[in-house]
């Protein structure tokens, strides 16, 4: 988790405005108020964690991000940053598009599901897989449309997306994704992160 | 209501002029205030109250001798602890309580001023707890806060003063009272007015009270501020004080019982002309309008940091409506967080013992003003 926060902490420029998209319990939003700026809002589906985090006086939306992302103007933050959500979406291009409306630039992270302990467990087990990263069984997961690194970035291309920085995270160690690297690190790496712009 | 008791009062000289055109002048407020306000004087919070509140926020009510009508939100170690802040409320003008309103005496006749009183509206009140401020000497707010009523004189306080508060807390209200909302309190109005004792609100110069159409007007309102599901767990078709029904038109059911003593008592503390004159200022709420139609313009000056509260089962001021506030604040980038408190009690559960919502309150108060502090804006 905290080389996540990490990255993606580099990855935005100090005082600038941020939305974090599913921001769960805001420890994302703490640690970025904490190193990287004040101006950072939050949007949660469930009552319980934006109770959590407006306790701890975190400025956060209780909303669907599949419904209540219209109601941000146009460019209206320098970074919406997207944290290990994107597969729970029911539509999870529709949500991309939104956050690229919103945001002029769009962090997303990826649970990797090309990542070969993952790809073992179906190949050996034979059973869907259940990683420390993805923890639940296939009849209680909130994961929808799991997908690789190397889907997302597929994706990205066929969308006319662009990406800024595409960074692999295999338990602490962090390195860049780039056109030639893609097969190895799709296969060595538990999350992707990427920083894009419509 | 006007009795006499020892209300904090002060007169207003300044001229105020009304929205409906009459202007009013050395008009009383009587407002409460609870705790101490810091040498920086940063840590007053001024309250709003509702349809029937008053000044009386937390402690003893010295009226009806019950807790002040907001002592689970206000007091000390409350969500609003008076250890920490000062907390002021005042009645607002058309109220009961001592502060400018239809029971007040006209000097000239010595007789209450009745349905002369002028129409007023949310904006006249909160213009004229803006002069108690002033009086106060309190340059900036740290809060306002107010759940219903109370919620919408949040609204139209920030509109009105976009610098005089650094946080705003409306609860369980909206931008502009709907039909439904409007229909209710006509509903109220017109049981009033059926009343015969009512004599065109001139009744306290033939000493009458229509305390029969007052108590219906509170009947009717009080089964709004409740759920479906809320009544029946608590009354369902429980019979009062009987083992059968009597087959006859009294109180066979408890929530008749209920409603009537809801009904009884409400008359001891409340005028019946101002609750024609409050239920009227809502009805004619409408922010929105007052900003040609953009409710975010209402709110385009400020940098005051807004927290919207509202509860699953407030069917009067549904969350749809307190959404509307939010959606307005995003539009413009303001700072502004929401949520809706799951809740069984209905509109009323701003006001009763709702767990979650007091220590969201709480919590978000105690650490915003923290931040706030820390930051010295």
């Amino acid at each position: 988790m905290k080389e996540e926060f990490n990255i993606i902490s580099n990855l935005i420029e100090e005082n600038t405005r941020v939305l974090d998209v599913g921001c769960g319990n805001g420890d994302l939003m703490k640690f970025l108020q904490e190193n990287k700026t004040k101006d950072i809002r939050g949007l949660e589906i469930s009552k319980e964690k934006v109770q959590n985090c407006l306790s701890k006086g975190l400025t956060v939306i209780e909303g669907n991000a599949e419904s209540d992302l219209k109601q941000f103007p146009k460019s209206s933050f320098d970074y919406v940053i997207l944290s290990q959500t994107l597969q729970a979406f029911l539509n999870p291009e529709i949500v991309i598009n939104e956050l690229l409306k919103v945001g002029k630039k769009v962090i997303v992270t990826i649970p990797n599901f090309g990542y070969w302990r993952v790809r073992l467990q179906l190949l050996f087990k034979g059973t869907m897989p259940v990683t420390e990263n993805l923890p639940h069984e296939w009849y209680n997961t909130p994961n929808l449309h799991m997908c690789t690194i190397k889907d997302f970035y597929n994706f990205c291309s066929a969308k006319n997306i662009k990406i800024f920085k595409s960074i692999a995270l295999k338990k602490s160690r962090i390195s860049e994704i780039n056109e030639s690297n893609l097969n190895y690190k799709n296969l060595d790496s538990h999350l992707g992160i990427f920083l894009i712009e419509s | 209501m006007n009795k006499n008791i020892d209300t904090k009062k002060i007169i207003i000289s300044n001229p105020l002029k009304l929205d409906c055109g009459k202007e009013i002048n050395n008009f009383p407020i009587a407002y409460e205030t609870y705790g101490e306000l810091n040498s920086e004087k940063s840590n007053a919070i001024l309250v709003f109250h509702a349809l029937t509140g008053d000044q009386y926020v937390s402690g003893k009510n010295p009226i009806t001798n019950k807790d002040g009508w907001w002592s689970y939100v206000v007091g000390e170690n409350k969500p609003i602890d008076t250890n920490k802040f000062f907390v002021i409320c005042a009645n607002v003008i058309g109220g009961c309580m001592g502060s400018y309103g239809p029971s007040t005496i006209n000097e000239s006749t010595g007789k209450q001023i009745g349905t002369d009183f002028p129409i007023i509206t949310i904006n006249d009140m909160v213009n004229a707890q803006y002069e108690l401020i002033k009086y106060l000497e309190i340059e900036k707010l740290f809060a306002v806060v107010g759940g219903s009523m109370g919620g919408m004189q949040v609204l139209q306080f920030v509109a009105n003063f976009p610098d005089k508060a650094k946080l705003a807390i409306p609860i369980a209200c909206t931008s502009s009272h709907s039909a439904q909302n409007i229909a209710f309190n006509e509903l109220g109005r017109q049981a009033i007015m059926a009343d015969s004792k009512w004599e065109n609100g001139f009744y306290s110069n033939y000493k009458l009270n229509p305390d029969k159409g007052l108590a219906v007007a509170r009947m009717a309102a009080h089964i709004t501020y409740l759920s479906e599901k809320g009544l029946q767990e608590k009354f369902g078709r429980k019979l009062q004080d009987r083992d059968s029904l009597r087959y006859g038109f009294e109180a066979d059911f408890q929530i008749e019982s209920y409603l009537r003593y809801q009904g009884s008592v409400f008359v001891d503390r409340f005028d019946a002309n101002s609750y024609l004159y409050i239920t009227r200022a809502m009805d004619y709420f409408d922010l929105s309008k007052q900003y040609k139609g953009n409710l975010s313009d209402a709110f385009k000056e400020t940098k005051t940091k807004f927290f919207v509260i509202s509860f699953t089962s407030d069917w009067l001021y549904p969350t749809s409506e307190n959404r509307e506030i939010v959606i307005a604040l995003n539009s413009i980038g303001a700072d502004v967080g929401f949520v809706e408190i799951e809740s069984d009690k209905g509109h009323d559960s701003f006001l009763l013992d709702v767990p979650s919502f007091l220590k969201t309150l709480g919590d978000y108060i105690n650490s915003t003003y923290k931040v706030i502090n820390e930051r010295r804006i």
